[in-house]
């Protein structure tokens, strides 16, 4: 279906002698063959990048009437929510994608590790899709400070506080990142140019690699067999279909599903009890009053609950480091034959199921105050979480591992 | 090792003598590269008028009775200046075998403030008011045997984030999230009744 030969007439014949716009629609989209066996858990990249989209835009127009500044950002919030015409939606299509973004990549990063996707050739993409992943978290936590309520401020302070466990440079660091001796305005201002311009550059920069590196690699699928072992006479592969047509139609009965459920969530429950907008940042920073309790935005809470669990500061933010940077590690952890979680064993499956429970466990006690049963709960759950890391090398060699069939399962 | 490359018309290339100019052009750019961060990241440090807004807080403390608590900023930073009665102050030795550091030998303070009452006068207590976990202000439980905080309770504080406790001289207890005792910032006395915050050079005529 090569047709680059025939030069077209015309104006988009004379574009496209200049920049290759339909070699790359070809490239990408028509030749770029997709396993034809995704299932539901195969709607979350795209929907990420709908998410991405979709706070650039909302972003972009809440920059226009936010006031940076200690004195001026928290009327401003006020005023956006209530006299800027449809302020209010601005603010809680931002507010309620920033939530919606952790609980598609948390989805994603959960379809990934169900389906061995960090497996070789994969161990790049699954690379820059952690590093996504962190830049996310620094863009979180940076949005969050800007409305500057007394949760915004003490989440800062608790936040950059962390970097004072680091021995020597620790106190100094602490003073360099705020630019005052607390949390003060220049740190609100830094953050408000970290958070609109240098991360979103960023992130933009790593979604394209996390997509050229998708290109070259190919996707996964569930049955993590590699489609390109199987080709026919053309050299296409024999589970494989054009990504165009066939999967841009279903990502876009994906959005559909998924606008209503966030257009539900936007209309009717903005602060979705507590989770997504929390009570005590209506009320604007107070230096000389904490809130109490304290707690992260909810898409932080499993990692906030092992910093918690920890009675030593130094300690807690080390754990608190490796379980989130234990990802990283995961296609040189797995020395399992097989990629996908249905044809491993029940050895795997076990750990892997604990690991779920005890990632969704600390995430509900990292809400809860930090003390009695809660706390003894949270490190309870520490050891699946990180028995599932650091074990994995010894398990996933001895898991009974079931036979991989030659081709996909489909059912049309 | 092949030394000698050619262009596309035949010409010689020199490969050892671009090798050279390479590597030295690369390592004087990445030199240039660091000394050009350097304004980038001073920038982020407090401006002059951060530092000038952190000069000394001079604060009167003659209406300050035992047994009440006033706060203070200084440096953005709570101050909470404590009245101690004395009773209290003799009884502090025997939280000793409870806490972390008894001695403070690893936590911040002046030398003058590095004793069993952690302070230049025992009626005075100065600390900073934030916790040494992670930044949240610790807040007055300053009655022994409180109610919440049960019968063998001394009297102290406790930090309302993760439930970290001190004494009433700002030390911690055991089975604290907080790594060391509350910090003590630098003071003197100008006279009996005005306290300095944030120097201790003061000839300090009120201390004990």
């Amino acid at each position: 279906m090569s047709n680059e030969a025939i030069p077209k007439p015309g104006l988009w014949g004379w574009i496209n002698r200049r920049l290759p716009v339909d070699a790359f629609v070809r490239s990408q989209l028509l030749d770029y063959y997709a396993p034809k066996n995704f299932n539901f858990w195969y709607f979350f990249g795209s929907l990420a990048l709908l998410l991405l989209v979709m706070q650039l835009l909302t972003g972009i127009f809440l920059t226009m009437f936010y006031k940076v500044g200690e004195a001026t950002a928290f009327d401003s919030v006020e005023y956006i929510m209530r006299e800027v015409d449809y302020g209010w939606l601005l603010r809680y299509l931002h507010s309620t994608g920033a939530s919606a973004f952790f609980l598609v990549i948390y989805l994603h990063m959960f379809r990934g590790m169900m389906y061995g996707s960090y497996k070789a050739p994969r161990e790049l993409l699954w690379l820059f899709g952690m590093i996504i992943y962190l830049a996310l978290m620094a863009e979180a936590f940076l949005g969050y400070v800007l409305p500057w309520g007394n949760m915004s401020f003490w989440a800062a302070t608790v936040i950059i506080n962390l970097f004072g466990a680091i021995p020597v440079i620790g106190p100094g660091l602490v003073e360099w990142i705020r630019g005052d001796y607390g949390i003060a305005d220049a740190t609100l201002n830094r953050f408000f140019s970290l958070h609109v311009v240098a991360v979103p550059l960023i992130l933009l920069l790593l979604v394209a690699l996390h997509l050229v590196a998708l290109r070259e690699v190919g996707s996964n699928n569930p049955d993590g067999i590699e489609i390109k072992a199987k080709k026919n006479a053309q050299g296409l592969p024999l589970d494989g279909i054009p990504f165009h047509p066939y999967y841009t139609v279903k990502d876009i009965f994906g959005v559909g599903v998924f606008l209503t459920l966030f257009a539900i969530v936007v209309f009717f429950v903005p602060t979705f009890s507590d989770l997504f907008l929390e009570k005590a940042n209506f009320e604007p920073a107070n230096p000389l009053s904490t809130p109490d309790p304290i707690s992260p935005a909810w898409y932080f809470t499993p990692y906030y609950a092992i910093l918690r669990s920890v009675p030593d500061k130094g300690i807690g933010a080390v754990l608190m480091l490796i379980a989130v940077s234990a990802f990283f590690f995961l296609p040189w952890l797995d020395r399992s034959p097989v990629k996908s979680i249905r044809y491993r064993g029940w050895i795997f499956r076990t750990f892997f199921a604990l690991f779920t429970l005890s990632f969704l466990g600390l995430m509900y006690l990292g809400l809860q105050p930090a003390q009695g049963i809660y706390v003894t709960l949270s490190r309870v759950c520490c050891v699946p979480y990180f028995a599932f890391f650091v074990l994995m090398p010894f398990y996933t060699r001895i898991d009974p591992v079931k036979p991989v069939p030659e081709r996909v399962t489909f059912h049309a | 090792m092949s030394d000698i490359g050619a262009t596309a018309d035949g010409q010689e290339i020199d490969e050892s003598r671009r090798k050279f100019l390479t590597v030295a052009t690369s390592a004087v750019g990445a030199v240039g590269a660091v000394l050009v961060a350097v304004p980038f990241v001073e920038s982020w440090e407090p401006s002059e008028r951060a530092r000038a807004l952190g000069a000394p807080v001079v604060l009167d403390i003659s209406k300050l009775e035992t047994g009440q608590m006033i706060t203070a900023t200084w440096r953005k930073q709570v101050i909470y200046i404590v009245g101690r009665a004395q009773s209290l102050v003799d009884k502090l030795a025997k939280n000793d075998g409870t806490l972390k550091d008894p001695k403070s030998d690893h936590s911040i303070q002046p030398k003058y403030a590095q004793n069993e009452m952690r302070s230049r006068r025992a009626d005075v207590l100065v600390l900073i008011g934030i916790c040494t976990h992670l930044g949240c202000l610790p807040k007055q439980f300053f009655d022994p045997g409180d109610a919440v905080l049960g019968a063998s309770w001394p009297g102290g504080f406790r930090c309302p984030c993760h439930g970290s406790r001190f004494d009433l001289a700002g030390r911690v207890f055991d089975g604290s999230p907080a790594p060391t005792n509350l910090s003590i910032p630098p003071y003197s006395f100008k006279d009996q009744h005005t306290l300095v915050i944030g120097l201790d050079a003061i000839a300090a005529k009120g201390a004990a």
